[in-house]
């Protein structure tokens, strides 16, 4: 029974050696863990022991009373500002849709009529600074409904006569017309605004007519880069387009958009260009002309004026109406009063803060242990 | 050397095969048995690997598109792929693609990892024999019934049973550092009686079927085919585990008995069940909020649309025609894809991206737990580990803490301090300055040998019942299986030769924490049998006779009073008979093959009884270092401290006065056996009438509560709360009326308003019943168990946050905790600096997610009421796609990591909590900011004609300064809130602007090849031509900023005191969340 017995001798020796084996253990221990030692212990970096240096900001009231009133101020300088520039812009602004009997263009909103023209009169009393732009409106028009927006044909418009025989299925439904394909595709350009207009000024009974410069209204990628026409075959653009048919509510093809300047023709028509950006709200308005030639360059000058609409665009039978801007502009764009007194309210409202702060910080300078 | 012969029914054997199996030493067939069926045993292939190559890609994908936010984006998915949706299916495919390609990439990597792992144990040559020969085999060929050659330093290639050892003494040493971390050497026999010659051996195992547990019995039975059958029964002393190492044993020969996957390492190594935390919970909470909010704006802008469409004109103007397909498909069907595409146009509300932030940010965050030094012990070597980064912000919630007492509070140090033989008291008043080896000193312990008779039977008692293994000399490795060694008195050591060669072990009769005692049964030089019985009091008391008791309690009661441990010392005299009988029977119950422990059990509590008292030891366990500063810093924060001990109530009182759970002041509340059978009337009544009473002191008369949680700081009594198992289990399951469940509700109330609480005399599985009674009461707060033995693994595994002390007790506690730290003060750091931190962060960071992603969607929203409901995206696609993932990604991990918003050292309270108002405040923000964004922007376009030249801007340029201010004005938000500006959040905040600005040029200045629509082109360079554009960002930015910036200021300032920041965290902390 040698196994199950009890060690037989030295045990008290044997109990001594084992203490200092324990501390033979330890010291080996140690000795074992000199090399891991590096694995084992944590690196004191600032990073791994989070103490990484930090700047701790504190919004102090020394710092957020000046501070406040300093962007209250400059928020009331910029107010200002805006408000002086959007005050100084001058807007003439008209509904021409035609709904009221007595409005110029009460004829021409019927449906029926084809190549209706009306004018509206105006007089100016005062010089309207240039330059001048002109501007059409309309309003309940879903230009950035989702299907609307959709419905083009990228490749086309960047002139991909490939795509001029197979437009895309966002096209739907505006891709063929009878079994042709309809270039440019879509609802988008489908739906091009077709109202032309022409400015007169009223110089003892003739019509002094106001030159309107149609370059420049589009974005400038859009004309140089996003949209291209097709590569011209035989030096024609109209041969280009050779087995392709008209959007169906466009009166003539897209190469003949301006037939007088073949810069302006086709995809690269700027009026096309400007349709083609969606609009963001369903009230909107677009560059139409600017005045920026002649005798009208420093602006319109005071006088009767006259301007003719031919009237295409149908707009009733959605419920939208359809506007005429004159507008100038300031170097922060068209007439909206909104920036100008926001920033002046916001500013007002810092300063206020920052007075009333000053009154708490002064009465109870921010006791301790209060809040 | 005697065998015994036991004859069992062959017939048996048939019906026992189920749950038993037999294995074939070296293959050989036994002669003269039924035929040889060669047993099917799985081969010796390590498979720890989830995946191979083959099924990676379907298995990987099944499993992460289980999760149900990565099956959420999927169907989304589906549906933009399906339904003519608004975004593209990249929009919401990139994203997701994104996440499952980094998880797969990162499962896969873990995976490759276990292959290669798994590849080196199964390719590891190791030596069989076969026919007589050594053959060297690969590890996975071997089979069940194969004879394994193992050397020194060597792993077991799979579980054996020892046959030979190339030692003496038929043992062998063995370290199982790799499978429970308990370095210290076990001692494993050979099968006694085993040939020497293995050649010839013709031997059948019959063991059971493979079980997990590492500890437990193998039960296994050895069955000698030389000349005659023998029967040996074989426990877990016979075998080597798989994943053990041979030490100071030349080499050994076994037989492999459960291989491959059957062993029991790979038993063990399915993982255990996933904790969750509880910020998870509130996040699916929230989800579900915004789930909500996402269907009923889907629901309304789908009525709308119809509504709206209903009006003249509105439906199908000239303009916009619909296509054929659109006219034919049915009305409802169309609704029905209509409310599909407002969903994925607003889906975008539920952030795929903030699931692996909260991951990423858990999984960087646990680095920052372990490597932090101060949780570094030199002792050890070691510093803290992390088992579960799932749980890191857990740590910051905690309102109950359940310790353990030894070796937790106290070091499990032991060091003598007297003893008492019949009524006498021996003191070692020198105490000794080593606390492990021992002094011999010849003053006041000297008196010892002037009493002959008791005292030495009280020493010898002490000096055989222990299972101390001496090793052979020159070993600088000390070999001992007694954790409690100290428990031996000095004075033994004086005497110790002159007992060891005078008595024959008979049997151990082990030790286990339900008895809490142990026995031998020896045989001296003179012919009497003895037992020598040792353990605690309460164990032992019953079992001895009554008149010896008095006198030893005082003393034992005296020295637990003041904290120590102490033990008890029995004996009683066997004569022949009662011998063999107690021999007859445990034999019986050793070779028991089903229930042995019970049977064991049974036989040992038959055997120890009727023994007569000689004395009691006392020794001191001391607290463990700053254990009093750490309890009282968690009391302090407002976390309430329960001790759960299996230790005598005056042992566990004392160690909780020593550690500031009590305090003088305080009012103990005792609810024990002692307690109950005062009166001397039923215990139950007793109990009812003693609950009533402390209900009515601690609950009803306290002063209403202020702060919930906070009120008993500024209670003007203090209370301390004392419980028994005993009354414990009483109070749990005391009677199957409705008044058991009254009993639980009057038990938890009044420890809820109590500062501290003492469950002691406490079974493991007692200890998990209170943390389950107290994670599910009222208003389930967070629980955390900290221990450091087997006993703790219960309620670790129970409390929502387990952690486990690295401490003497061996590993099991660290290998089931979520957290491990090598000493209790570091768990004040834990908690209070850790636990905070992430807290606060993660809090910030979920909200935050919220938050940026509502005031994301709400303008998009918001457009459909401009656009004719016609799920028009306000963001081009790329925005939509980035924003998330790149944009607003980066600062907020940078600040969930890094944020401190009170300086470590002075973290003192735990009072965040992730809550419903937080919540509304941030959805309020968004809605907010949102609505600002959008309705600024659209006073801007109430004329489009933004630049000095006159032209007009379009959509995407109003959704381009739309998105821009949103991109500012979340990153800047979450630079207000950032408090500890490093250079990573410097880096990343910037950072991130720049990227999108860099990226919004970028992608807005080229043709792209592969996009149809070029529709960004130039639109953000466009925009920043325009002043009015600046001017409303800017504004915008500002206006959104401006109930920050106040709210800010308005706060009260931190002072650098820690007095102010506590008082100002009461205040700040739930604000900022």
């Amino acid at each position: 029974m040698a196994a199950s017995c009890w060690p037989a001798s030295g045990f008290y020796r044997e109990k001594k050696r084992n203490c200092s084996a324990r501390t033979a253990i330890f010291d080996g221990g140690m000795m074992k863990n000199k090399e891991g030692e590096v694995a084992n212990r944590p690196d004191n970096t600032a990073f791994t022991q989070q103490r990484l240096p930090a700047w701790q900001p504190m919004l102090s009231a020394g710092i957020v009373i000046p501070g406040f009133l300093v962007i209250g101020l400059v928020f009331i300088g910029i107010g200002v500002a805006l408000f002086l520039g959007s005050q100084s812009i001058q807007v003439l602004e008209s509904d021409y849709t035609g709904l009221n009997s007595n409005t110029p263009c009460y004829e021409c909103s019927d449906a029926s009529k084809k190549n209706c023209t009306c004018s509206i009169e105006f007089t100016l009393t005062k010089q309207f600074d240039g330059p001048v732009f002109l501007y059409y409106g309309l309003s309940n028009f879903f230009q950035n409904h989702r299907k609307y927006g959709v419905s083009r044909d990228y490749y086309q418009l960047s002139g991909d006569t490939a795509y001029f025989k197979n437009p895309s299925d966002s096209c739907s439904p505006y891709i063929y017309d009878s079994g042709v394909p309809i270039v440019p595709c879509g609802a988008a350009a489908n739906s091009m605004f077709n109202d032309s207009f022409r400015l007169y000024q009223l110089v003892g009974g003739t019509k002094k007519p106001v030159p309107l410069d149609g370059k420049g209204i589009s974005w400038w990628t859009d004309y140089n880069i996003v949209f291209r026409n097709p590569p011209l075959v035989n030096g024609s653009l109209a041969a280009a387009f050779n087995g392709t048919a008209k959007p169906v509510n466009w009166a003539k093809p897209a190469y003949e958009l301006d037939t007088s300047d073949p810069s302006n023709n086709g995809f690269m028509n700027e009026d096309f260009l400007v349709w083609m950006r969606r609009a963001a709200l369903p009230d909107f308005r677009k560059l139409y002309r600017r005045i920026t030639q002649g005798d009208y360059a420093a602006g319109l000058p005071v006088g009767n004026y006259s301007l003719e609409i031919s009237y295409n665009y149908p707009v009733i039978g959605f419920g939208g109406r359809k506007k005429i801007v004159l507008s100038n502009v300031s170097w922060m764009g068209g007439k909206n009063m909104f920036l100008g007194v926001a920033y002046l309210v916001i500013g007002s409202l810092c300063i206020v803060m920052s007075l009333v702060m000053l009154i708490v910080y002064a009465k109870y300078k921010f006791p301790e242990g209060d809040s | 050397p005697s065998v015994s012969f036991l004859s069992t029914s062959w017939s048996s054997r048939d019906e026992k095969r189920v749950d038993s199996r037999t294995i074939y030493v070296g293959h050989r067939q036994c002669p003269g048995t039924e035929a040889f069926i060669a047993p099917k045993f799985c081969d010796n292939r390590i498979v720890s690997s989830k995946y191979t190559v083959w099924n990676f890609l379907p298995k990987n994908l099944f499993e992460q598109f289980r999760r149900i936010a990565n099956f959420y984006f999927l169907i989304i998915f589906l549906v933009q792929v399906i339904v003519d949706t608004p975004t593209s299916p990249v929009t919401s495919g990139l994203p997701l693609f994104f996440v499952i390609t980094v998880t797969a990439i990162k499962q896969g990597y873990e995976d490759w990892l276990r292959h290669k792992a798994d590849k080196e144990v199964n390719k590891y040559l190791v030596t069989v024999l076969e026919d007589g020969r050594r053959i060297r085999k690969e590890s996975e060929r071997i089979k069940v019934g194969d004879v394994v050659e193992v050397v020194e330093d060597e792993t077991f290639p799979c579980d054996l049973i020892l046959l030979q050892s190339s030692r003496d003494d038929d043992t062998c040493f063995v370290t199982t550092a790799s499978l429970d971390g308990e370095s210290n050497h076990k001692t494993h026999y050979t099968v006694p009686d085993t040939e020497k010659d293995l050649e010839s051996l013709t031997a059948t195992i019959e063991c059971e079927q493979p079980q997990p547990d590492l500890y437990k019995y193998v039960s296994a039975r050895h069955t000698l085919y030389s000349m005659s059958i023998v029967k040996w029964s074989l426990g877990p002393e016979n075998l080597l585990l798989k994943g053990a190492t041979l030490k100071n044993t030349k080499k050994i020969y076994g037989v492999a008995v459960y291989t491959g996957m059957e062993t029991k390492m790979a038993l063990n190594y399915q993982g255990k069940s996933q904790k969750r935390s509880a910020v998870e919970k509130s996040i699916n909470a929230f989800l579900l909020v915004y789930l909500c909010i996402l269907l009923s704006k889907a629901l309304v802008c789908t009525t709308l649309k119809y509504v709206w469409q209903s009006r003249d004109g509105q439906d199908e103007p000239w303009y916009n025609q619909k296509t054929q397909k659109e006219k034919d498909a049915y009305k409802f069907l169309k609704m029905f894809t209509d409310f599909l595409s407002f969903m994925v146009l607003f889906n975008f509300i539920i952030p795929v991206s903030m699931y692996v932030t909260v991951e990423m940010q858990k999984f960087l965050g646990s680095f920052f737990i372990t490597w932090d030094k101060d949780f570094f012990d030199p002792e050890i070597q070691e510093g803290a580990l992390v088992n579960t980064s799932d749980l890191n912000e857990e740590l910051g919630q905690v309102e109950y803490v359940f310790t353990d007492k030894t070796g937790t509070l106290t070091q499990n140090n032991m060091e003598f301090i007297e003893c008492c033989i019949d009524g006498f008291q021996y003191k070692n008043r020198d105490s000794c300055s080593e606390l492990d080896s021992f002094c011999v000193t010849d003053g006041p312990v000297s008196k010892l040998h002037e009493k002959a008779g008791r005292e030495e039977l009280f020493l010898r008692a002490l000096c055989l019942c222990h299972t101390v293994q001496v090793k052979e000399a020159g070993d600088m490795e000390t070999v001992s299986e007694d954790q409690i060694d100290g428990l031996l008195p000095p004075t033994e050591q004086q005497k110790e030769c002159l007992f060891l060669d005078l008595y024959e072990l008979l049997h151990v009769l082990n030790f286990d924490p339900v008895r809490r005692r142990m026995s031998v049964i020896v045989r001296s030089k003179a012919g009497e049998t003895l037992l020598f019985c040792k353990g605690a009091d309460s164990s032992i008391f019953p079992r001895v006779r009554s008149e010896e008791v008095d006198r030893i309690r005082v003393h034992v009661e005296r020295n637990a009073t003041e904290g120590y441990r102490t033990l008890c010392v029995a004996y009683k005299q066997l004569c022949t008979e009662e011998y063999v009988e107690v021999d007859a029977k445990l034999r019986e119950a050793r070779l028991a093959l089903q229930d042995r422990e019970e049977k064991l059990m049974a036989v040992y509590n038959q055997v120890e009884t009727g023994m007569s008292l000689i004395g009691a030891t006392a020794v001191e366990d001391r607290l463990q270092e700053e254990a009093a500063e750490t309890m009282e810093a968690l009391q302090e924060a407002g976390i309430k401290v329960w001790v759960l001990t299996g230790d005598k109530m005056e042992t566990a009182k004392s160690t909780c006065y020593a550690c500031r759970l009590f305090q003088r002041g305080t009012e103990l509340l005792e609810l024990t056996v002692r307690t109950l059978e005062d009166g001397g009337r039923k215990r139950e009544e007793r109990l009812h009438e003693l609950l009533l009473e402390y209900h009515k002191k601690a609950v009803q008369d306290a002063p209403p509560a202020k702060l919930g949680v906070r009120s008993w700081v500024t209670a003007s009594q203090e209370y301390g709360f004392i419980i028994d198992g005993a009354t414990l289990s009483l109070v749990l399951n005391s009677s199957p009326e409705a008044s058991s469940t009254r009993y639980k509700s009057l038990f938890l109330q009044i420890c809820q308003n109590c500062t501290a609480v003492l469950c002691c005399r406490m079974a493991p599985l007692q200890k998990a019943q209170i943390v389950k009674m107290v994670k599910n009461s009222k208003g389930s707060p967070i629980t955390l168990s900290i221990g450091d033995g087997a006993n703790d693994v219960s309620m670790i595994l129970e409390a929502h946050v387990g952690i486990g002390i690295k401490g003497k007790e061996g590993r099991q506690a660290v290998r089931n905790s979520d957290y491990a730290i090598p000493k209790l003060k570091h768990l004040k750091k834990l908690l209070l600096a850790h636990g905070h931190l992430y807290y606060v962060r993660i809090a910030h960071l979920v909200q935050y997610f919220f938050y940026k992603n509502l005031c994301f969607i709400l303008p998009q929203f918001l457009y459909q009421f401009f656009c004719g409901y016609s799920q028009q995206p306000l963001y081009d696609a790329a925005y939509l796609t980035m924003y998330n993932i790149c944009f607003t990604s980066m600062p907020i991990l940078a600040y969930s990591l890094l944020e401190q918003h009170i300086a470590i050292e002075s973290l003192m309270d735990t009072n965040a909590t992730l809550r419903w108002g937080p919540f509304l405040y941030w959805t309020t923000l968004g809605i907010f900011h949102g609505l600002l964004f959008f309705f600024g922007v659209r006073c801007l376009f109430s004329n489009p004609a933004l630049q000095d030249n006159g032209q007009v801007f379009g959509n995407w340029s109003y959704g381009t300064i739309v998105f821009t201010v949103l991109v500012f004005t979340v990153t800047l938000k979450l630079a207000l809130d950032t408090r500890h500006w490093t250079w990573i959040n410097h880096l990343v905040i910037w950072g991130s602007l720049a990227f999108y600005v860099f990226f919004s040029f970028f992608w807005g200045g080229i043709i792209w090849p592969f996009l149809q629509q070029q529709r960004l082109y130039f639109v953000f360079a466009n925009m920043l031509s325009s002043v009015s554009a600046w001017l409303v960002i800017i504004l915008l930015i500002l206006l959104s900023l401006l109930p920050e910036i106040l709210v800010l200021v308005l706060r009260k300032p931190r002072g650098p005191h820690r007095r102010q920041v506590r008082k100002a965290h009461n205040h700040v902390v739930p604000f900022c969340l």
